[in-house]
């Protein structure tokens, strides 16, 4: 219990240091909300007055902590261009982001330890060769190249060279626009939308598992309890499973944490290709609006989303790892 | 040497002669645009109707992609390398004054490390980029600003472990002033982390450059970047999809070969240097 006291008090302090941080790199750019907000006609008296209004002509302390406070109470301000409150606007583009990078991490942690437990068993075999190859150029690819590419093969070049149809994936939106469904009928559509940005973006992450992967379970393969396992006759797969993998379990957890700022970055590019009104594409058109709050908002979530699963990677390594628990 | 050493410095040697070499003896401006309609879009290995030959086909404005590609890998090359450099000589500097001197410099570095780790690198990037204006120096310094935590901490951990040991406190016996056993006697064992680190930083910061340039807030047209020619293709993809993916494949190349390169010359230092897996683009 001491030890989630003191985990979740860290966590909080480091959310206030992101916080803070943002705060102060607005502070350090050019201009101010006045600059965007007020007509390009108007008298710099009106520019005053806004500034008056908006709080910015008081001592900066005096404005971080009204921000703060503000923060505090679920306050994130308004957006510029839509006239509405953040908060609303990035909780209601949180699911979609949410459905994406959960899959994705979901996807790229199974297929990345089965890809490598696979090559770690046929070591130096043509599949362990040609998957080494495979992972290490996804693993340089950039998500958005990945994602033209299979936009490019999956909706048109394979269905020209002339594989199925069902073969055939959309490749924008969350549903079709034309679709009348609704409730749990408009799941099949969902899903079928889904294929491709999921599987682009689990794609890259389980690369760069399946190479560390690979590593770790041939250094617990040579280790002497494996040996002595075998010995006692055990098949391989008992030997993989009960043995080599529960022990690689732990440091792939903490590897599949390092992969989540990926797959946040990923998330932003994946979404913008395949038209997806998540938090990317919400974060990437308050940019080109100059939209500050928003971009500040989605900035504090992206923060909390990294820390909050750090925090929470730890209980997990606690609940795979019983030597953590003495 | 090994094979991988090899073949990897093999690649990026021959990207790096490419990007220098062709598009100053090719025979095709890469940058302006003449013959339009006789010259767009035209497929890999084929010619135009002018008769010049493309080894990669042409964009939509008839420009040789072969040569744009080679042109842009001077750009993306050099923000990578110019960007990781600075920010791995920023890590040094704030690692081995947090290292040597510790107290509240120490917890202050450190502080504003894991603030600056807790968001994501990109996010971090689209947060300057909006901030300032777009354009090829805002990406380096961005890059370099963004880029220093990890070197930092690495430098940090091995300028504490020389701290303790007998032959530090013995050059400051002789009379070394802490600066100067810092610089002359310390930081020289913590350099090899250093380089690695920055060297596998490479290949993220061309990932996150063109990225950016990608979505239109990194290098801007006309000067041309990987990431900004992929995005000249994305709505040709299903129509002429050679425009999108040549330069992704060069892009790949290249990122694959600084990957590499790093991980050998890391497998040499067996265990100093943690995987750089986090940050991707």
């Amino acid at each position: 219990m001491a030890y989630l006291a003191r985990r979740g008090v860290a966590a909080l302090g480091l959310i206030w240091l992101v916080l803070t941080f943002t705060f102060l790199l607005l502070q350090a750019a050019p201009g101010d909300a006045a600059d965007l907000l007020v007509a390009p006609d108007a008298t710099p008296e009106a520019a005053m007055q806004l500034r008056q209004e908006l709080g910015l002509d008081r001592p900066l302390p005096q404005q971080y902590g009204r921000w703060l406070a503000n923060l505090l109470r679920g306050d994130l301000g308004e957006s510029f261009r839509r006239r509405e409150p953040v908060l609303a606007i990035l909780t209601s583009a949180l699911p979609v982001s949410l459905w994406l990078g959960s899959m994705s991490l979901l996807l790229t942690f199974v297929v990345g330890v089965a890809v490598g437990s696979l090559q770690a068993a046929r070591k130096d075999r043509w599949i362990d060769r040609l998957l080494t190859g495979l992972t290490t150029a996804v693993y340089a690819a950039p998500s958005y190249w990945l994602a033209l590419t299979a936009v490019a093969l999956f909706t048109y070049g394979l269905s020209k060279m002339g594989a199925p149809t069902w073969l055939r994936l959309p490749a924008f939106g969350l549903t079709s626009p034309a679709s009348e469904a609704t409730g749990l009928s408009v799941l099949p559509d969902l899903l079928r939308h889904s294929v491709l940005p999921i599987a682009v973006l689990a794609a890259v992450g389980a690369a760069g598992i399946a190479r560390y992967a690979r590593t770790a379970v041939l250094d617990l393969a040579r280790s002497e309890w494996v040996r002595t396992a075998r010995a006692k006759g055990l098949g391989s797969g008992r030997v993989m499973f009960r043995h080599i993998l529960a022990n690689a379990l732990p440091p792939l957890v903490v590897l599949l944490m390092l992969a989540l700022p990926g797959v946040v970055a990923g998330s932003v590019f994946v979404e913008s290709i395949f038209a997806w009104p998540g938090m990317g594409r919400v974060m990437l058109e308050a940019i080109s609006a100059r939209d500050y709050p928003v971009v500040m908002g989605a900035t504090v979530f992206y923060a909390a989303i990294v820390v909050l699963s750090n925090a929470a990677s730890d209980l997990l390594l606690h609940a795979v790892d019983p030597r953590r628990r003495v | 040497m090994t094979r991988t050493e090899r073949w990897a410095g093999g690649l990026l040697v021959a990207l790096v002669a490419g990007a220098i070499i062709v598009p100053a003896v090719a025979r095709q401006d890469p940058l302006a645009i003449d013959d339009v309609l006789g010259a767009r879009l035209v497929g890999p290995l084929s010619s135009d109707d002018a008769g010049r030959f493309h080894l990669l086909g042409t964009d939509r404005f008839g420009r040789d992609l072969f040569v744009r590609m080679m042109l842009a890998g001077r750009l993306s090359l050099a923000i990578g390398v110019v960007g990781s450099a600075i920010a791995g000589l920023i890590g040094v500097a704030i690692g081995a004054a947090a290292g040597w001197w510790r107290g509240a410099l120490d917890r202050t570095a450190m502080a504003v490390s894991d603030a600056m780790l807790a968001i994501p690198r990109l996010i971090l990037l689209l947060l300057c980029a909006a901030l300032w204006r777009p354009g090829t120096t805002t990406v380096v310094v961005v890059l370099a600003a963004t880029g220093w935590m990890g070197v930092a901490r690495l430098v940090r951990a091995e300028v504490i472990g020389a701290r303790g040991q007998q032959w530090s406190d013995a050059a400051q016996a002789l009379g070394g002033t802490p600066l100067r056993v810092l610089v002359r006697h310390v930081l020289p064992n913590a350099l090899g982390p250093a380089i690695v680190a920055t060297t596998l930083g490479v290949g993220n910061a061309i990932l996150l450059e063109s990225g950016l340039a990608f979505l239109g807030l990194g290098v801007q047209p006309p000067a041309p970047s990987w990431g900004n020619m992929i995005a000249g293709g994305r709505d040709l993809i299903v129509t002429a999809p050679w425009v999108a993916i040549a330069p992704g494949v060069a892009l790949i190349l290249t990122v694959l070969g600084c990957t590499l390169l790093g991980d050998a010359w890391r497998d040499r230092l067996a265990g100093e240097v943690p995987s750089a897996l986090a940050d991707r683009a």
